[in-house]
């Protein structure tokens, strides 16, 4: 016996964790780009530090 | 009982995705994306685009989170008027609980994200817009005196600060004009729709100038109101945010709005009701299309600025 999910209460939560899957994963996305950003800002700051000194 | 049943009651008050979306109220959402980019962008400080797009996205998430709250504490109020009975709330799509907790997350999430993404002033201005939105307008203004849209407009007004403080870090005299437009566009926008909205504030108890003071009296409040906005709107094209271009479109819409308000003014409820609100509809109509139009010169003037055009210098 198998239990298939037939019901509108199914697609109404499978649409739902779909979406909210999708958000987390452009979250994560994000996160690591604005990481990439900073980090690569600090590395031109402290090498243009010490070319000054 | 059945099986049948029970699942059937439970998937009808099951909330969709969408629905928790439309707790974010996505159109004033896109006011205050627009605004808070203009502000971003007009600032004098180059942003990497990955960190405004940032900006811009946790400040949209943070007026967001404002709508869900607002609905939640508003919920017994929506329920009762026309324009809002079908928000998720009444609607039975979702709980009121769930708004809230929605709304305190994304609160959370946008401020600490916007301050970790720009700097700690942009994060803190926001967390007060929310707190002015919510506890000051939706809690405190919006029951308890004529004046909640007056004083409670400047919740939606702070989007472009937000923006500009985003990209410098610091205040100046400009993202305060921007602030200072919608401020004093709120009113006469909102008490239009009050106009033509007619019973529904009545009916919730809610203390709008139409029902405080009278039809006749909002119609001259949305005139006087319109007459120092147009002052302050033309004013500000000679300012660091203006320019050529800005004003000659602040002239055209701001003698076209001064039109509509005078119209406004010079009707009473028998005319209004024999054209079904036709005049206060145009300019409730053309109220949105004056802020956009207007934020949209000070972005152009902005781009021109980088192309040592726009401005007055």
């Amino acid at each position: 016996m198998s239990f298939k999910a037939t019901h509108e209460l199914h697609r109404r939560r499978l649409g739902r964790n779909l979406g909210l899957g999708l958000v987390l994963a452009a979250f994560v996305a994000l996160v690591f780009g604005l990481s990439m950003v900073k980090i690569a800002a600090l590395i031109r700051e402290s090498a243009q530090h010490e070319a000054e000194s | 009982m059945s099986d049948v049943g029970i699942n059937s009651t439970i998937g009808e008050q099951e909330a969709r995705f969408g629905d928790f979306f439309a707790l974010l109220k996505p159109r004033v959402m896109s006011l205050v994306v627009f605004t808070a980019l203009v502000g971003l962008l007009a600032a004098p400080v180059p942003v990497h685009p990955l960190i405004g797009f940032a900006a811009i996205l946790f400040i949209a998430i943070g007026g967001g989170a404002s709508g869900a709250l607002n609905m939640w504490w508003d919920a017994d109020i929506d329920a009762i008027m026309r324009r809002t009975r079908r928000r998720p709330i009444p609607a039975g799509k979702v709980a009121p609980a769930d708004a809230m907790a929605l709304g305190v997350a994304l609160a959370v999430l946008s401020v600490t994200m916007l301050a970790l993404a720009t700097n700690l002033a942009a994060g803190a201005m926001l967390a007060f817009t929310i707190f002015f939105y919510v506890v000051i307008y939706s809690m405190w203004l919006k029951r308890a005196t004529p004046q909640n849209i007056v004083i409670g407009g400047a919740a939606g007004a702070f989007p472009p600060v937000i923006g500009w403080l985003a990209a410098t870090g610091t205040m100046a005299v400009e993202p305060w004009l921007m602030f200072a437009l919608i401020f004093m566009w709120t009113p006469p926008h909102f008490w239009a729709l009050c106009l033509f909205m007619r019973s529904d504030y009545d009916d919730a108890g809610v203390p709008m100038l139409t029902v405080t003071h009278g039809r006749p009296a909002t119609r001259a409040h949305i005139l006087v109101y319109t007459v120092l906005l147009a002052a302050l709107a033309i004013g500000a094209g000679f300012t660091g945010i203006g320019g050529p271009v800005y004003l000659i479109v602040s002239l055209v819409l701001n003698a076209a709005f001064l039109a509509g308000a005078l119209r406004i003014w010079r009707r009473d409820e028998v005319l209004a009701e024999a054209d079904n609100y036709a005049v206060e509809k145009r300019f409730f109509r053309l109220s949105l299309l004056y802020l956009f139009a207007h934020f949209g010169a000070i972005l152009v003037e902005a781009l021109l600025r980088q192309w040592g055009l726009g401005g007055w210098g």
